[in-house]
This record gives C-alpha cells, structure tokens and sequence, in this order.
C-alpha cells in the first residue's frame, strides 16, 4: 500500500476513535437537561464520563496533529476554509470542558445551571458540526487553484451538509443514551434507555436520509455494503436496548459509529477535500499528502505507540467498569 | 482591517494566555507526584493531605491549559494556512508526536489519578501522578522542537515548501536543546511560586501548619532553583541564539553599532532608536559575555546585521520591534530574579523551624506568585516578538504565512471572541484558584468525591 494511503487509513482511524469515544461524551452532554431530573443526577451522569473524556477528546486533537503532518494542504485547506465552523467548534470545546471541570467547584445553583447549560450546548455543536464539516468533505467544496476555499459560511449550511449535520447528531445522542444506560442504575439508566429509543429513531431516519442521499450521488459497491453495515448495527443496537441488553447496545452503537467513520472516508476516497469548482483542483491522499520521508517515520511512531495508547486507555474503561448511582 | 495584523494579535493573545498554565501544568505535577511519593514513602497524613490540596489546584488550571491547547492547534491552519502548507511536512510531526505520545499519557492518567484513589493499588496511583508529570514534560519538548523550527530552521530542503531530510535534527535543533530545559525549569519556578505563595497565605494566619510549613520551603526552594536553572540554561540559550539570530540578541540590547566589547544596560530612558539615550545605567562588557562567552567579544549592531541582511535576503527591513525586545528581554530576566528574592527571604524567615516575619512581608510572598507568570509571558513576547519579520527565521516571512483567503472581518470576530471569552474565564479560574488555595486541605476521612460505593459492573 502506498504511504499516502496508509496515512488516509490512519486518519480515518484517529476521526474513528474520537467519534465512537467522544461520541458518547457529546451525547451525555446533551442529555444532561432530558434525562437528569435533579442535580444529584447531573453530577452522576457527567461521572460516567468523568474519569476519560479529556482522554477521548486527545483523539481529535491526535487527529488534527496528524492531518496537519501527513496532509499539510488538506490541514491548512480545511482549517482556513471551515474557519467558522471550527471556531464555534472550538469555543463549544473550551466552555464544555471548563463546564464539565468546574460545575462542583462552588456551591451554587446559578453558578452550575450555566456551567450546564454550556455543557449542553458545548456538546451540541461539535456533534453537528463536525457531521457538517465531513458531509462538505464528501461532496466538494469551492477550491480555487491554490486549493484556498473560495466559498462562504453559508455555503457550508447547504440542505446535505446540514442533513450529515443532524445524522452525526442524532448518533452521538443516542450512543450517549445507550452509554448513560450501562453505566448507571436505577432510573438514570431507565430513562437514558427510553430516551435511547426515541433518539435512535429519529437517528435511524436522518442517517438513513444521508447514506441513501450519499451513496446516490457518490456511492459503489463497496460504499453500499459498508453503508448495510452500519444500518444494520444501529438497527441490531437499538434492539439490544429495548430488550435491555445495555453492553451489546453499547458495542452495537459503537460498532455503527465507527462504520459510518470508515464509510464516509471510503466514499470520499482518493479524494480528501473535492473541488465543485474544477476537478482538477481538488486535493487528493496524492497531492496533499506529506514526503514519504515523513509518513515513513509517522508511520513507525504510530505502529508502535497508537496500540500502547489503546492498551493504557482501554484499562482506564476497565478500572472505572463500574455501574454508578446518585448514592 | 488588515487580517495580518490581526492575527498575529490572536496568535499573541491566545499564546501568552495558553501559556499561563502551561507552565503550572507542568511544574505542579511535578510537585504533586513529589508530594505524593512522600506520603506513601513516610505515611504522613499531612502529605496527603498536601496531596490532595495541590490536586485540586492543578485540576482547576490543567482543564484551562487543555482548553486553550485545542486553539493552538487549530490556528495555525485558520490563519496562518500559507505557513502551514509550507512547514507542515516538517512542522506537523511533532505536534502529531507531542498528541499521540504525551496529550493521551497525561488526560488518561489524570482521569485515573483523580477518580481512582479508592480503585487502585497506592503504588499505581502513585505510578499514574508520574505519568501525568512525564507527559507534561514531554508536551514541551515536542511543541518546543517545533517552535525551535522556526526560530532556526534545520534538517530540511525547499522545494517550493520546506521538506524534510533529517528528522533527528529537527528533534536535536540546537535551539531545542537549549531552550527546552529553559522552558522546564521555569515551569518549576511557576508551579514552586504557587506552592509558595498559597502556603504562605496559610502560614502568616498559623492555618493547618502540618501541611504548609513544608509546603511553603518545599516551594520556596523551587523557586530558588528554577531561578538559578533559569538563569544557567537563559545563558546557554543567549549564546545559542546570538549564533544563530544574532538580530535578536542585538535588538534584545538595542545595540545599534558593532561594539567589543559590548556593555549591557540595566534600563534606558529614551527612545532606543539609536540615538543617544537621556538616561542609561550600563554595566561593560557584560552583553559581551551573554552574547559570546567573554566579556570582551564582539557583538553584532542592528544596523550592520539589517546591512548584511539585505545583502543576504534582498531588499527589506529585518529589524524586529527594538522597545520590545529590549524591554521583554529586561522584564523576563527582572521578574524571575524578583521571584527568586522572594523566595530567599521566605527561606531566611522560616529557618530553624521558626515562623518570623511581619504581616506586609507576607503579603509580598503572596502575592509575588505574579512574577514567575510576567516572566514568562516577556520571555515569550521577547522570543517571538524579536525573530520578527521572520515567521520561519530566513525561510518566510509572518507577513507571507497568513491566511490568504480570510478576510479581517472573519479574523476580527475570532479575535474579539477569543478575547472576550479568554478574559471571562481568567477571573472564574483566578476566583476558583483563591477560593481553594484559601480551603483547609481535606482530611483522610473526607469522602472522596466523584464515584461511590456500591459495585456492580457494566461491562
């Protein structure tokens, strides 16, 4: 395989671990106001993710890094050309994460109910956002000849990219829902499954909207059974939370996440970043890529340490395994 | 509005405020792993109890440093995208090393550290606090080995961008070398400063003395220590950098004309444009000898580098702001030796086990926790500011790396935000910072906060 590939994979693999592990995160924000009645029950929730989700959020930032080392035009294309976007994705992420932090540091119902309300609504935007920056991804942006995007914000807020936008949301709500369900008791976990349902609904038929809309317009074979794929996970999810089977619904979400991640990048292959102005001006795994020389020795530094990250991280999940409660 | 000049005020801004805890990010986990080996080496409650009380400190400034952290990253591509399609090939693999090898070891073995003092073994818990300190550790080298890129740019070719040829000398750039255990020891001097000063608040109200009495020398004596690191490794990094910008150790003096040797001015009254000063307090030789090694060697003038320059890079002014970089080179090196005077009386009061000193003396000790942060902040403005109008020293130039197709108007909202938002959040951090740096440390018998009790498991 070509370097340049193989670098194409190892990115789809960063946006893969932060979507299916910050998916959840973002999910259990937004949920934080439907399912916590109380807030004993608030405090409970952000608890299930407490312990990891600074970790999770490295994954996006491991992303970032590494766009910018093995595609440095996609890196600077993409960052330049999705400025607002990514600044409101960015300012979601500092109040969320200073939010999560801080909420316990004072004893007040003011002070917490806003650090709540920027936990909300730091958890929302990213989960829509970046649905938005990727459906855009996917179907071509206006790139000059300098690969400079040329459009404007709005152009961004196309019908497609805001239907991705909905999917991605909807999906990490619902994972969210199936994740507070597992790792709670009692009725944090009874209503976070209900919620799970009725958002997995509404995430069934706006996913199903995008992948049929995608694979119309751009999709083969290959793209058609992924997309199965990640239908049929969800689907088979969905079931296991309705029958109470939280650990399977979990990995069942988790498993249609991280295929809708691999999907997406397999429709948009070779290309990373298509031109709606002139073909000939998109950026490709080809021509944004990196030298050999340096995916050669990222390449290295990723086989070994990418799978003592997952090692290390993975063990953090089993120390904190533990169902939680307001107790 | 030029979207140049505005964004390097974004990039100034976000810098220098990401930079306030960045510094205490890595030298208060130092010194609570310190603290916390203590404890389970000597079984002293007071220590965990100290423990505990830095933790919390360090949790309320790492969540900033890590919010801040994103912005950076993102930056460079939304502003400075030109720069970033030029450098990336060179430039983007330590930020990639410095995520996937230090950013997971510290965010995953800080969540396990917080929320795992009742689920592990001690001595993993206490392996978990070393981890954190590690990575931090690591996080500078790998951003300074890009940083240093840019200030003396090595291991690479041009072919329309810069490519990479070695990247053993981009990780071994000599600036690197220097500047890193610069960086480091100067974290300790702000994460010592903070021990410090909050013990300090405690001692002179005779509160909970257990804890703050060794907290309060521990700290002073990193701050001593940081001082004098400082001050060794500044050496080394001064002469490093007069060979490699000779600019910037000129303009860090306002030295206009070649001199041998070449005095160095404590402070100037006047305009540091070249023309004689109102007033000047200068000491011989002794920028000769930051400069070369020997008090009488000779060190380059503005005016005859901006000659060469021109000579070596075509038409152009190469002179960096000179008021900046004289000031910003004096305040960093007077702020941190400040720190370090501080530090000394402190020692001096508490010595033999005794508590001397009057109420204004320690109000001083307080509130000089101030001094490590201004230090750090010329020190980065003296840096940056000083290799200007270089982006990329003699490969680029800042005014070419900018964001070709965003406008002022996008740069401006940004910039506007950032701010706001930025100073919003340093009075709630600082407000939180004196709310619990004023607590009593939590006792052993204090329910740990966060998960309870009873078990069953998810998974």
């Amino acid at each position: 395989m070509e370097l340049t590939t193989v670098w194409f994979v190892a990115i789809a693999v960063l946006w893969l671990g932060y979507f299916v592990l910050e998916g959840f995160d973002y999910g259990v924000g937004v949920l934080l106001p439907v399912v916590g009645r109380n807030d004993a029950e608030r405090q409970t929730m952000l608890n299930t993710i407490g312990p990891v989700w600074d970790a999770n959020e490295v994954w996006l930032i491991t992303a970032g890094g590494a766009t910018f080392a093995a595609f440095p035009e996609w890196y600077a294309s993409l960052f330049s050309g999705f400025y607002i976007p990514l600044l409101l994705i960015l300012l979601a992420l500092i109040v969320r994460g200073v939010g999560i932090e801080y909420r316990t540091k004072h004893d007040d119902k003011r002070w917490e109910r806003r650090w709540d309300a920027a936990i909300v609504v730091g958890s929302f935007v990213p989960a829509l956002l970046w649905g938005v920056a990727f459906a855009n991804l996917v179907r071509g942006v206006k790139l000059d000849s300098r690969h400079e995007y040329v459009g404007t914000f709005w152009d961004l807020l196309n019908p497609y990219a805001l239907l991705g936008g909905l999917a991605t949301l909807t999906l990490s709500v619902t994972h969210g829902a199936v994740f507070l369900a597992l790792k709670t008791k009692g009725d944090i976990s009874r209503r976070a499954a209900a919620v799970g349902l009725k958002a997995g609904a509404v995430a069934a038929v706006a996913g199903a909207a995008f992948l049929v809309w995608t694979q119309l317009t751009r999709g083969d074979l290959v793209t058609w059974i992924l997309g199965a794929v990640v239908a049929l996970s969800f689907v088979l999810g969905l079931g296991a939370l309705a029958r109470r089977r939280q650990g399977w619904a979990f990995l069942l979400s988790a498993v249609a996440i991280g295929m809708t991640v691999i999907w997406l990048f397999t429709v948009m292959y070779p290309n990373v970043m298509p031109s709606t102005i002139n073909p000939a001006y998109s950026l490709t795994v080809e021509n944004a890529a990196a030298t050999d020389k340096t995916l050669g020795i990222m390449t290295w530094v990723a086989v070994f340490f990418l799978p003592l990250v997952l090692i290390y991280q993975g063990w953090t999940y089993w120390v904190f395994r533990h169902r939680i409660s307001t107790s | 509005m030029d979207p140049l000049d505005l964004a390097r005020w974004q990039f100034g801004i976000t810098t220098v405020y990401h930079f306030l805890f960045v510094p205490v990010t890595i030298g208060l986990s130092l010194l609570v792993a310190i603290l916390n080996t203590v404890w389970v080496r000597t079984g002293k409650v007071a220590y965990l109890r100290a423990t505990k009380f830095w933790g919390t400190l360090f949790l309320i400034n790492f969540a900033m440093g890590v919010v801040t952290g994103i912005v950076q990253e993102f930056q460079f591509g939304m502003n400075w995208s030109s720069y970033s399609r030029f450098v990336g090939d060179i430039f983007g693999a330590p930020l990639a090393l410095e995520a996937l090898l230090a950013f997971f070891l510290e965010s995953t073995f800080l969540g396990l550290w917080l929320f795992g003092w009742n689920r592990l073994p001690k001595l993993v818990h206490l392996a978990c606090i070393w981890l954190v300190a590690i990575g931090t550790t690591l996080s500078a080298y790998f951003i300074l080995a890009a940083n240093s890129f840019m200030q003396w740019p090595v291991g690479f070719k041009v072919d329309g961008r810069a490519e990479l040829v070695d990247f053993g000398e981009v990780l071994t750039n000599k600036v690197l070398l220097a500047a890193f255990p610069h960086t480091i020891v100067g974290s300790w001097l702000s994460g010592g400063a903070i021990l410090m000063a909050v013990s300090a608040w405690h001692v002179a109200r005779k509160r909970d003395l257990d804890v703050f009495r060794p907290c309060l020398r521990l700290g002073a004596v990193v701050v001593v220590l940081g001082a004098f690191g400082t001050l060794v490794t500044g050496d080394v990094l001064g002469k490093v950098m007069t060979q490699t910008q000779p600019m910037k150790m000129a303009a860090a003096e306002a030295l206009y004309q070649t001199e041998q040797p070449a005095p160095f001015s404590l402070f100037t009254i006047g305009t540091l444009s070249g023309t004689e000063p109102v007033f000047q307090v200068t000491i011989p030789g002794v920028l000769s000898q930051l400069a070369t090694g020997s008090f009488d060697g000779k060190v380059h003038g503005i005016n005859d580098i901006q000659a060469e320059y021109q000579k070596r890079f075509g038409p152009g002014d190469y002179r960096p702001f000179i008021p900046v970089a004289y000031w910003g080179f004096r305040l960093m090196i007077g702020f941190g030796m400040l720190a370090a005077l501080v530090a000394l009386a402190v020692l001096w009061l508490t010595r033999k086990g005794g508590i001397r000193g009057s109420g204004w003396m320690w109000s001083v000790a307080v509130w000089s926790v101030a001094l490590p942060f201004l230090a750090h902040s010329f020190g980065w403005i003296f840096t940056e500011m000083a290799r200007q109008p270089w982006i990329v020293f003699s490969q680029m130039k800042t005014a070419d790396g900018v964001s070709p197709s965003v406008g002022g108007g996008t740069v401006l909202t940004s910039l506007i935000v950032f701010t706001a938002l930025y100073g919003a959040l340093a009075l709630v951090e600082l407000g939180l910072m004196i709310k619990y740096g004023r607590k009593t440390p939590p006792s052993p018998e204090d329910e740990e906060p966060g998960e309870s009790g009873q078990e069953s498991f998810a998974y």
